[in-house]
């Protein structure tokens, strides 16, 4: 393909053109509107969160938190919700983390270009685009039912971990392949097998970034309600779970219960509990953020 | 006495850029020998293949052998890791592990099992000293390695190596990104190590290939045009092509 090039005195000539006034004003005109394109994005999060503070914040306070909910859930708190949401993340940290770094390192660092690790890639990348919902009804299949776990914190687990994978792994890949190359020759040229070098350099570089990974699947499974709808979460319970295979609340399906289930519900207390969720979930967006741009400052290369 | 024979050695690499067509000679112990000769000539690859680092890279086909002290180091049994903590590399860019000094230097006997905190310290005075660099980093051998600059890094490279005890030593044009005063350190240093080891050097220029050779190896487009001593084949070189490159006709 042959590409066209101007010609050196083109270049000049178009240089030598007066910067015009009108064009002065086009330029302004265009970064004004490019600007408000890009603050308005952000008015419907920031929105969003102002206003969900301004309603929820009345309702938050220690009993809130502490207690169980009274009066078919219209009054009392929210803890067996928020410790059920905190099992299901210990849930998904357990079986998801280990296996989706461990992917993901056979993926970065293993496996070469072959049909197998195409098909790998190819299964990540769709695992990902599936909707959430279906997660819930294959993890009813095979967890509750077929394995005979039962509606249950275990299953539940089981069934967000599969949903959180690819975005640990994906994410974790693309940590592990930001370390230079160099620093894998180097150290195979000083005696270091493949694991060694992945263990002391590799895995140390790129730890701060899957990290990150971690916390942003993290807080996309303690948000989701589809895929614990049929395969953990309890409608009421008057106490707290005491064994993987109990169902338990979790906050995302009490919010649903609450807003759609329970006539003469008060308002607050659903904004309440929408507010809770929402802190959960910023402040691990908060720490993911913290540990990636302290990493990016001492990063050295 | 010859430390290492290289026989008819040839490889391709998959994208077909640098190859190596039937190259025999042998390296001298105890003794600079350098691999000179234009862009994509080969003497990278060679010195790769000496240290078997091509392992990582995609080589289409590769045939001959290499033997260092008789055994043949291309033969996919023999101990690779162990290969190269006897043929040491250093490399044209100084990539400092993300770690200390003190801990870049140790980190090969570190892999290869080593504990012993007295071990490891003789080891990391000894072979700074050796690369002339132990009175610069002495009293900061605990900071990051990559916060010094570029000539004392590659230092550091170089006692990275020296700290495995190797027998041979390569040298990717270890001086191309330095400036003179770093650079003639580490060819001193390097005139201080042939003493103990085998020295294979691709140096960045025809000046330092003539400061510093003993021996010397001309590749031109991956065929070895002229071996010799390095006296020689810089005052007196016997081939047309060798002639024309040293005295700066092409190239």
């Amino acid at each position: 393909m042959r590409r066209e090039y101007l010609a050196p005195t083109q270049i000049t000539d178009i240089m030598k053109r007066p910067f015009t006034p009108n064009r002065r004003l086009i330029e302004r005109i265009g970064f004004a509107g490019l600007t408000t394109t890009a603050l308005v994005t952000t008015l419907p999060i920031v929105g969003t969160i102002v206003y969900i503070l301004i309603q929820g914040a009345p309702a938050i306070s220690l009993e809130f938190l502490t207690s169980f909910p009274r009066d078919g859930m219209r009054a009392g708190g929210i803890l067996p919700a928020i410790i059920g949401t905190l099992y299901l993340a210990l849930g998904v940290s357990i079986f998801a983390v280990p296996l989706g770094i461990a992917a993901a390192i056979y993926l970065a660092e293993y496996a070469s270009d072959t049909p197998l690790t195409r098909t790998i890639r190819i299964a990540i990348i769709n695992l990902a685009g599936i909707p959430s919902v279906v997660y819930g009804l294959f993890g009813l299949g095979l967890f509750v039912l077929f394995l005979n776990f039962g509606t249950s914190i275990l299953a539940a687990s089981l069934t967000l971990s599969i949903m959180t994978l690819p975005v640990i792994i994906s994410t974790a890949e693309e940590a592990l392949r930001t370390v230079p190359q160099s620093f894998r020759t180097v150290s195979a040229s000083l005696g270091a097998t493949r694991w060694q070098t992945i263990r002391r350099i590799v895995l140390k570089e790129a730890l701060p970034g899957i990290l990150t990974g971690v916390i942003l699947g993290l807080e996309r499974a303690v948000g989701e309600t589809a895929p614990i709808l049929f395969t953990g979460a309890a409608f009421f319970l008057p106490r707290l779970p005491n064994s993987p295979f109990d169902a338990t609340m979790a906050l995302p399906y009490h919010l649903f219960v609450i807003s759609t289930q329970v006539p003469n519900m008060p308002v607050q207390i659903q904004y309440g509990v929408a507010l809770t969720l929402l802190a959960f979930v910023l402040t691990m967006n908060l720490v993911a953020t913290v540990i990636r741009s302290r990493a990016r400052a001492k990063r050295q290369w | 006495m010859h430390k290492i024979i290289i026989e008819s050695l040839s490889l391709q690499y998959s994208d077909g850029t640098e190859s190596l067509r039937d190259v025999s000679f042998g390296i001298h112990q105890n003794a600079v020998t350098v691999l000179f000769g234009p862009a994509g000539g080969g003497k990278s690859t060679l010195l790769r293949c000496l240290n078997r680092l091509n392992d990582l890279a995609e080589v289409k086909a590769s045939s001959g052998r290499i033997l260092i002290d008789g055994e043949n180091i291309l033969d996919p049994k023999i101990d690779v890791i162990a290969l190269r903590r006897k043929v040491g590399m250093v490399f044209a860019r100084p990539v400092p592990l993300p770690m200390s000094i003190r801990d870049n230097v140790t980190y090969g006997l570190e892999l290869a099992g080593e504990k012993r905190r007295a071990k490891l310290d003789e080891a990391v005075e000894r072979s700074l000293t050796l690369a002339a660099i132990w009175d610069e980093v002495k009293d900061r051998l605990d900071t990051l390695a990559v916060a010094l600059s570029g000539g004392q890094q590659q230092r550091v490279c170089l006692a990275r190596v020296l700290a495995l005890q190797p027998e041979i030593i390569l040298l990717d044009e270890p001086t191309s990104g330095l400036d003179p005063i770093s650079t003639g350190k580490v060819e001193a240093a390097l005139q201080e190590l042939k003493k103990e080891y085998t020295v294979v050097l691709v140096p960045h220029s025809v000046q330092q290939a003539g400061r510093t050779a003993d021996h010397a190896a001309f590749f031109l487009q991956g065929e070895l045009v002229e071996y010799g001593e390095g006296k020689s084949l810089f005052t007196a070189p016997k081939q047309k092509k060798t002639e024309d490159y040293v005295t700066g006709r092409f190239g």
